[in-house]
């Protein structure tokens, strides 16, 4: 059961690293839907080992939140996109000073 | 554990290639696959609920989500990779490094216990043995879901439906703006030239030709033209709507 949690941790840092190289918005998003699928493994993977069914409930709700959350930030990607004609997260810098 | 030695390099090196690709649908296609190969593993943890979830919310709804706004915003444009804080890309290879390898030897000390396994849990399938815990003991996250839910559709709706800057043309201003032009710049008075549809190219994208040979970009709907990026000039009639929001 180890390698699953260890496959769940790498797939986690590779997220994490690439949440903080790429500078495209969406490449960004998608690092961090890869960071809350790496989460879900470890869930289903405990859920296993406990024998219960409480990890796939928390897994389930990941994949639910992870949903909504896609939905609201996709359309806040096009916002400013349509502003600013731009997905770079270095050009939203508008609040910096 | 068959399953897991294949699909674990694979997932590893889709989710590396998603640091380094430069095109955004090379990402999401990257990204579809470590998802599939997600799928097939909570089938192997004894999780098919999760199986379809995973198949049909993730890389059905949310990865096809991904596409439409790639698809809105310029899935054409190459992703610059060019640092722009210095020493941050180093700084997080480095910070990765070490979360990475921290969390693998940590998971390495620990020894665990055989697998209880799901064969009891599962015993009266494992849709209701789901069903059974998350009408009970997680009643009430689940009706809170609900709300979240419905605040996101909400949310998005608010976000995506574009305010009006201007008010709206009428028909009559229409009509005197347009003689107007003709009178101060000349320009044509009457519909815009219709697409170039060949006997080799059947789409509305293709360009009407003039009699020179040269291409008239007034013939192809605007929407149909790419986005192009910040730095170079827009269409006049796309600068004419875009710049009211200020200068860029």
């Amino acid at each position: 059961m180890t390698e699953y949690v260890i496959l769940s941790a790498i797939l986690f840092t590779i997220g994490a690293v690439g949440v903080l190289v790429r500078r495209n918005a969406l490449v960004v998003f998608m690092c961090v839907e890869l960071m809350l699928n790496a989460c879900n493994l470890a869930f289903v993977a405990f859920a296993r080992q406990h024998g219960n069914l409480d990890g796939q409930v928390a897994a389930f709700f990941v994949m639910v939140v992870a949903a909504a959350e896609v939905v609201v930030g996709l359309a806040i990607i096009m916002t400013i996109f349509r502003a600013r004609r731009s997905a770079s997260v270095d050009d939203a810098s508008l609040l910096r000073y | 554990m068959t399953a897991f030695w294949v699909l674990a390099p694979v997932m590893v090196a889709a989710a590396l290639g998603l640091l380094f690709v430069r095109k955004a649908v090379h990402a999401a296609l990257l990204l579809a696959t470590v998802m599939m190969s997600l799928a097939v593993l909570y089938l192997v943890l004894e999780a098919p609920f999760l199986f379809a979830v995973q198949i049909i919310v993730y890389t059905g709804a949310i990865l096809m989500l991904f596409l439409f706004v790639l698809m809105l915003i310029g899935a054409e444009s190459r992703l610059s990779l060019v640092e722009t804080i210095k020493g941050q890309r180093v700084l997080a290879v480095l910070g990765g490094l070490v979360l990475g390898s921290l969390l693998v030897i940590a998971i390495g000390q620990v020894t665990l216990a055989s697998p209880v396994g799901l064969e009891a849990a599962n015993s009266g399938g494992n849709v209701e043995g789901l069903a059974d815990v998350l009408f009970s003991t997680y009643v009430f996250a689940f009706e809170a879901t609900a709300a979240l839910l419905i605040t996101a559709a909400l949310g998005a709706m608010v976000l995506a439906h574009p305010e009006r800057l201007t008010p709206k043309e009428s028909q009559q201003e229409m009509a005197a703006r347009r003689v107007r032009e003709y009178a101060e710049h000349g320009r044509h008075l009457g519909p815009l030239p219709a697409p170039g549809v060949y006997a080799r190219h059947n789409s509305v994208a293709t360009p009407a030709l003039a009699p020179d040979g040269s291409v008239i970009e007034a013939s192809i709907n605007r929407t149909l033209v790419p986005p192009r990026p910040a730095d170079e000039p827009d269409l006049p009639e796309l600068a004419a709507d875009e710049d009211e929001e200020g200068p860029q």
